[in-house]
């Protein structure tokens, strides 16, 4: 029995049948020409529009003939999911291209050691920096992360270990929470702290409103995660003997840490870009502001504000180039929160 | 070699084990229920069940789905509590005392009643030798010869010798048969005198069944042993005594408990004769 069998993969469309989508996909085009050369439609928008109207209805029509009217709903929804990706894709690769092409210019090495303290936004670019921004940025972003991570993972364990009388009320506070616009936290925060007690701008005022910013979406993730953890796991700690307290921090938490660290990781690209509230309680700065307490301190979204709002092509420059700062951190935090989350797959 | 076995085999099977001798360093005297009811809220699962479990013996309890089987080896290390709206009445009586007494310190209580449940469940994020001894850290106790304590632990449950080259590796890299050892490994290792089993084998392939049924075999020597099984083969080979539970549209109760030889070739009651013998469940 020395045959050789080769691999094949027989439920792999066929050449015809690839060029019968070929086909199609080439009379769609021509058709959104025809329909926006012919007709009152124009605009780019047209030719997309009729060009994905065309191909999903010939597909299904073609469908329709080969496999019956099953086959036709199955190719139609299918080619309706695809434009509803093209078109949630389009928008944030648009924006990101963007970002890219305006703020690369204003991207040098001094941008990272230097500070606004001795330059206006409509100096030439090779005088001042983001640093103070960068510091600004990170430094609320620190504060909001020890204030809200305890609070948050406690939120969560309440409402999925401990599930004492106030879940119900807790769990939908958290979600209404969630929805709370950053300038009411803010505006918050300013009449029950800034003005009755400390009556100064500092970093820590505007970074307790990005806390109650951040732990509607730390609980809320946190619970997502603990909810996945099986109960064998913790019915296994407890018949060992251990406290719910024990079996909690030695299997559960464990065994949900890499969910734990991204739902961390959301709450921080949740607030890093907030301006509003940053603007009300912490103000700007153009200097690098060491002390968090104290002082008005400047962040990347109000140097970007500030920057705009000066308007000489310098600024505008400037502030595209903060906008890449922003969104590179963001992505970066995005980018090790997917990569945390996949290391360790749970079995 | 595998066909179905006939009725009068299965009572074959129990008389052939080899006769274990009572072994006196058994811990402890033994376990017993008096009276045990269990309720999930309205529902009463369990009535009246009193059973006595004789240090160092294999108890089966057999009995089809719903019967309350598990609802009672859950009664007996108290996790039967933690299900909300659960209830229950009787007494547990660990050597001699009861374990549902006002003041017993119930984490005590697992230690030395320990549970093997019916799916493997190794903790995810620790090796196999953290594993083994994560009973210890859990109820914070300490010892001092861990690595001999690691190494009786598994050996007692039949697995030293294919894990004893790779202790640091993810427990979940086990099969499903071994992770099963390994669970029996941690239960054992905080050195409980009774060990509940819920149905330990029905995730398991044959080849597992049976290690884990010689693992059961040799336990016995030295403990208690309480096993839930749907497989009557299973409880023919490795029990003592079987008891044989039912539910006839009321709550589940105790029909019948006897020596197993007995069980399988004269039971009393007609009910526990149809269930062995295949005609009824």
């Amino acid at each position: 029995m020395a045959t050789s069998v080769q691999p094949t993969k027989p439920w792999k469309p066929s050449i015809r049948e690839r060029a019968n989508d070929v086909v199609i996909f080439l009379i769609s085009i021509i058709s959104s020409f025809v329909v926006v050369a012919m007709t009152p439609m124009k605009g780019k928008l047209a030719y997309f529009a009729i060009f994905f109207i065309s191909y999903a209805f010939l597909t299904s029509i073609f469908k329709a003939t080969q496999r019956g009217s099953a086959a036709a709903k199955d190719a139609l929804v299918n080619s309706l999911v695809a434009i509803g990706t093209i078109v949630t894709v389009i928008p944030a690769a648009s924006i990101l291209a963007t970002v890219l092409k305006k703020g690369l210019p204003g991207i040098s090495f001094g941008l990272f050691t230097h500070d606004m303290g001795l330059a206006t936004p409509t100096d030439p670019l090779s005088n001042g920096g983001l640093l103070h921004a960068i510091t600004g940025t990170l430094t609320l972003v620190v504060i909001a992360l020890i204030l809200s991570v305890p609070i948050g993972i406690s939120t969560a364990l309440y409402l999925i270990e401990i599930k004492g009388r106030f879940t119900a009320p807790i769990r939908f506070l958290v979600q209404a929470m969630s929805g709370v616009p950053s300038i009411v936290a803010g505006l918050f925060i300013l009449s029950a702290i800034l003005y009755p007690i400390t009556k100064a701008y500092s970093g820590l005022m505007g970074s307790l409103a990005l806390t109650i910013l951040m732990i509607p979406t730390i609980a809320r993730t946190s619970e997502e995660v603990l909810n996945l953890i099986p109960n064998e796991l913790r019915e296994a700690g407890t018949a060992l003997g251990a406290t719910q307290w024990r079996t909690v921090a030695m299997i559960v938490l464990p065994a949900a840490k890499s969910g734990l660290i991204t739902a961390i990781i959301l709450g921080v690209a949740r607030i890093a870009g907030e301006t509003a509230p940053i603007l009300l309680l912490t103000g700007g700065g153009d200097k690098v502001n060491p002390n968090a307490f104290n002082g008005p301190m400047g962040s990347l979204p109000y140097y970007i504000w500030k920057a705009f709002n000066a308007g000489s092509p310098e600024a505008i420059t400037r502030a595209w180039a903060g906008l890449l700062v922003l969104v590179g951190l963001v992505l970066i935090l995005f980018t090790s929160a997917r990569f945390l989350g996949s290391r360790e797959i749970l079995k | 070699m595998n066909s179905t076995v006939k009725p009068s085999s299965l009572a074959d099977v129990a008389h052939a084990k080899p006769a274990k001798v009572s072994v006196a360093r058994a811990l402890g005297t033994g376990l017993e229920t008096r009276g045990v009811h269990a309720w999930f809220g309205k529902h009463h699962a369990l009535s009246n069940i009193s059973l006595d479990f004789a240090a160092g013996t294999v108890t089966a309890l057999i009995g089809p789905s719903g019967c309350g089987k598990s609802t009672f080896i859950r009664t007996i290390n108290r996790m039967h509590e933690f299900i909300s709206g659960a209830a229950m009445a009787g007494e547990v009586l660990l050597d001699g005392k009861d374990i549902y007494a006002p003041g017993i310190d119930v984490t005590k209580i697992r230690l030395q009643i320990g549970m093997v449940f019916q799916k493997p469940n190794p903790f995810p994020s620790m090796t196999i030798g953290e594993n083994v001894l994560s009973g210890l850290k859990l109820a914070q106790i300490k010892v001092h010869n861990k690595e001999e304590l690691l190494e009786e632990s598994l050996e007692r449950a039949g697995l030293w010798s294919e894990v004893k080259d790779r202790l640091g590796a993810h427990g979940g890299s086990l099969s499903g048969g071994q992770q099963q050892r390994l669970c029996i490994a941690r239960a054992l290792a905080v050195g409980p005198q009774v060990i509940l089993m819920d149905e330990p084998c029905s995730a398991l392939d044959p080849g597992s069944t049976l290690r884990i049924e010689e693992t059961i075999r040799q336990l016995s020597e030295t403990m208690t042993i309480i096993i839930v099984t749907h497989n009557m083969q299973q409880a023919a080979r490795v029990s003592d005594y079987t008891a044989f539970f039912l539910s006839e549209g009321g709550p589940g109760q105790m029909i019948e408990v006897a020596p197993t030889s007995e069980i399988f070739s004269r039971p009393k009651d007609q009910r526990t004769e149809n269930y062995v013998t295949g005609r009824f469940g």
